[in-house]
């Protein structure tokens, strides 16, 4: 119990943090937010159409993690970032890097639905029209559509894509930000927490999606619930207080871990 | 207290005897404190609650008076006293004809026609007893027949029923003072005029009018004559400036300092001062906008132009407030979103934040604006009290604001003045209740749930 509430000195991370085709990696990453160290040396590949889960307790710097992966934190004027993320061997934190063509890469879906307050339709077309992707307003609802399919949504609202996506149930809402994120074509998608305001039902629907999804993205998704890494994910990573802990196969994450915080988290000793 | 307590729970115990007594007496103790507790709560609420009903009851006591009293007062400016006559528009007299050109109709002399007129009807004896007679009759009564004339010039030489302005104090009179007795009877009327007039009012010639004249007239020292119709047009352009400059002004000004301003200290000076310009008192606007604008820029005194100026100065702080009140409500998980779809901070703005804002910058902007058309001190430094008879044109031409005029006039002598002044009252009460409907409606027409 002690030694979980310590940060743990010149740590390296257990397991197998690197990947053989790696779409994302994170060399040494360190984040502060003003003079708080919120990620400590973090190194970690995601490979490609891979689905990664990040878990640990609360404050452990998952969502922080996830969130330097598309520069989200950029919006938060006292987070710094050092050390590299390549995006195929590129360097995302680059001195001429433009983040509106990366978060057309890398996109995000949050923990809470967060709609636009606009129709069903132009939810989905908005990140294809801001970023002239259809040519014409065929090609546009062609899109539209098979982000919707995707999504696993279509069916329930192709009879009201313009009625307002805030009227959506909390479940079909999230379906509707996935389908958004994915009407762009990213590469990678990052979920942060995507089931956390969901019913059961709901979730279990998200996370078929996240299995059908693989074929065709990267996904790394931040989870509380330990059960839903285990379904979706094929690698687990762990992180505790800042610091990777440990990565491995998810089987093997929950049957046999190899670090002793993680088989204290998983086993429900902390967390 | 303790001996009382125990008493009760042994009157429990011996009701409900399964209980263990150590249990009951704890359980009764607690039970008993909240309920002490409860009557006392229950008393701050209820006394709070007539606090409230009281203060608002004092609130809308005060409104009815206010209203009913402006209302009783300045419903009278709406009705004009006037007396039908037929008149005959005689072309020796005028010296003119069916072709006279307008200029010749514009010079005619009717003002003696009509004292011809009723020096004939009523035969005054004296020079004194015409000036009385003559009294009676409003300025305003030559320029109706002569409009009369320029609308119809075939009118000539015919004999012509008209309803002839009467003068202030025979309004007067004959709105308020008929009825009083002999004793407290208006002494601005003498006997002999008021036999004329009660011979008249026998007749059922003299009557009152709806006063169209208040509403197409501007300013004018005769107040049968006297209107607001140059105050509004006054006022609609000072507001038109107004609104174009501060709404743009103020919205790009909010945008700036909430999404892109670096944090820092110069922007924090900035964002300071703003919110002290919204407390500084409205004259010392009048004072700035009479140095910088009349002094150092030339802008000429007097027009809606530079009262709009000034009245910008006044209520961009509202705006700039209200705006950036409105977009920091913008849940920032619709930024987030936008900004995770890739939008650049440019369409993260104009796409969700000002839409979503815009409601609440519009309601901020029309009570700013609000404010501004009631505002007067600081027009008065710049010179919008001036006497203005002409309705203006455009935003250059010199004129007046109804405030401005309710002020001008609540301190003319006249009691026919002091209705006009609740009158006027009455009708920029009237522009600021639209206003502030509006405001309402527009919101919860734009307002979008999320």
């Amino acid at each position: 119990m002690n030694t979980s509430m310590q940060h743990i000195e010149n740590h390296i991370t257990t397991g197998i943090p690197l990947s053989d085709k790696p779409k994302l990696s994170a060399r040494n990453v360190d984040v502060f937010y003003g003079d708080k160290q919120a990620i400590h040396d973090v190194t970690l590949d995601i490979g490609a159409n891979e689905v990664i889960a990040l878990i640990g307790p609360s404050g452990c710097g998952k969502s922080t993690f996830l969130r330097t992966l598309n520069r989200m934190n950029d919006t938060i004027d006292i987070c710094s970032i050092k050390g590299e993320i390549l995006l195929d061997d590129e360097n995302i934190y680059g001195p001429d890097v433009d983040t509106v063509p990366l978060r057309a890469r890398v996109g995000m879906v949050f923990q809470k639905p967060n709609p636009f307050p606009k129709s069903i339709y132009d939810n989905v077309a908005y990140g294809p029209r801001i970023h002239g992707l259809a040519q014409s307003r065929v090609e546009l609802d062609e899109t539209v559509e098979k982000s919707l399919q995707r999504a696993g949504l279509w069916n329930e609202v192709k009879d009201r894509l313009h009625s307002p996506g805030t009227g959506l149930s909390g479940g079909q809402q999230q379906r509707l930000c996935i389908a958004r994120t994915i009407a762009v074509d990213p590469e990678v998608i990052l979920m942060d927490e995507p089931c956390s305001a969901l019913d059961p039902i709901a979730t279990a629907k998200i996370e078929e999606l996240i299995d059908d999804l693989r074929e065709k993205y990267t996904i790394a998704i931040v989870t509380h619930s330990m059960q839903q890494a285990a379904r979706v994910s094929q690698r687990t990573a762990y992180f505790h207080l800042g610091q990777l802990i440990e990565v491995n196969p998810t089987k093997q994450v929950f049957t046999t871990p190899q670090h002793e915080l993680t088989e204290a988290y998983i086993t429900g000793r902390f967390g | 207290m303790t001996d009382i307590k125990k008493n009760d729970s042994h009157e429990k115990k011996s009701n409900t005897s399964t209980e263990s007594n150590t249990m009951t007496t704890t359980q009764l103790t607690t039970r008993e404190k909240v309920e002490l507790s409860l009557g006392r709560r229950r008393a701050a609420e209820t006394r709070f609650r007539l606090y409230g009903m009281a203060s608002v009851f004092f609130g809308m006591l005060c409104l009815v008076v206010l209203f009913t009293d402006i209302a009783s007062k300045g419903t009278g400016a709406f009705k004009q006293t006037s007396l039908t006559t037929e008149i005959v528009l005689d072309s020796d007299y005028l010296n003119l004809n069916k072709e006279s050109t307008i200029d010749e109709i514009r010079f005619a002399n009717f003002d003696g026609l009509i004292k011809r007129h009723f020096a004939k009807m009523l035969k005054p004896k004296g020079r004194s007893a015409k000036r009385e007679l003559f009294k009676l009759i409003s300025p305003g009564a030559s320029w109706q027949l002569q409009e009369l004339l320029l609308a119809n010039p075939d009118a000539i030489d015919t004999s012509v029923s008209i309803e002839l302005l009467m003068d202030d104090d025979v309004d007067q009179w004959f709105k308020h003072d008929r009825e009083l007795a002999e004793g407290h009877m208006n002494d601005r009327l003498s006997d002999q005029q008021l036999v004329w007039l009660n011979s008249w009012i026998e007749e059922g010639k003299l009557d009152t009018h709806f006063n169209t004249l208040f509403f197409t007239n501007g300013d004018s020292r005769e107040p049968e004559l006297a209107g607001i119709h140059g105050a509004i047009k006054g006022t609609l352009l000072t507001l038109m400036v107004t609104l174009i400059l501060s709404f743009p002004i103020g919205v790009a000004a909010a945008i700036y300092l909430e999404e892109f301003a670096p944090r820092n200290r110069m922007t924090e000076i900035v964002e300071i001062n703003i919110n002290n310009l919204a407390a500084v008192p409205s004259i010392i606007f009048g004072l700035l906008g009479m140095a910088i604008f009349i002094n150092i820029f030339g802008v000429s005194r007097s027009t809606p132009l530079l009262g709009g100026l000034v009245l910008t100065l006044m209520t961009l702080p509202t705006i700039i407030i209200s705006a950036r009140a409105a977009i920091k409500s913008v849940p920032p998980s619709i930024r987030e979103a936008a900004y995770g779809l890739g939008a650049s901070k440019n369409q993260v703005v104009f796409h969700h934040v000002l839409p979503l804002a815009m409601p609440g910058m519009l309601t901020g902007t029309i009570l700013g604006m609000a404010q501004a058309l009631g505002e007067t001190a600081p027009l008065l430094m710049i010179g919008m009290v001036a006497f203005v008879v002409d309705v203006p044109g455009f935003i250059n031409d010199p004129s007046t604001v109804l405030p401005v005029q309710i002020f001008l006039w609540s301190d003319s002598p006249e009691r026919a003045f002091l209705e006009r002044t609740s009158g006027a009252i009455l009708v920029l009460l009237s522009f600021l209740v639209v206003m502030n409907t509006t405001a309402v409606i527009l919101r919860r027409r734009l307002e979008r749930r999320w």
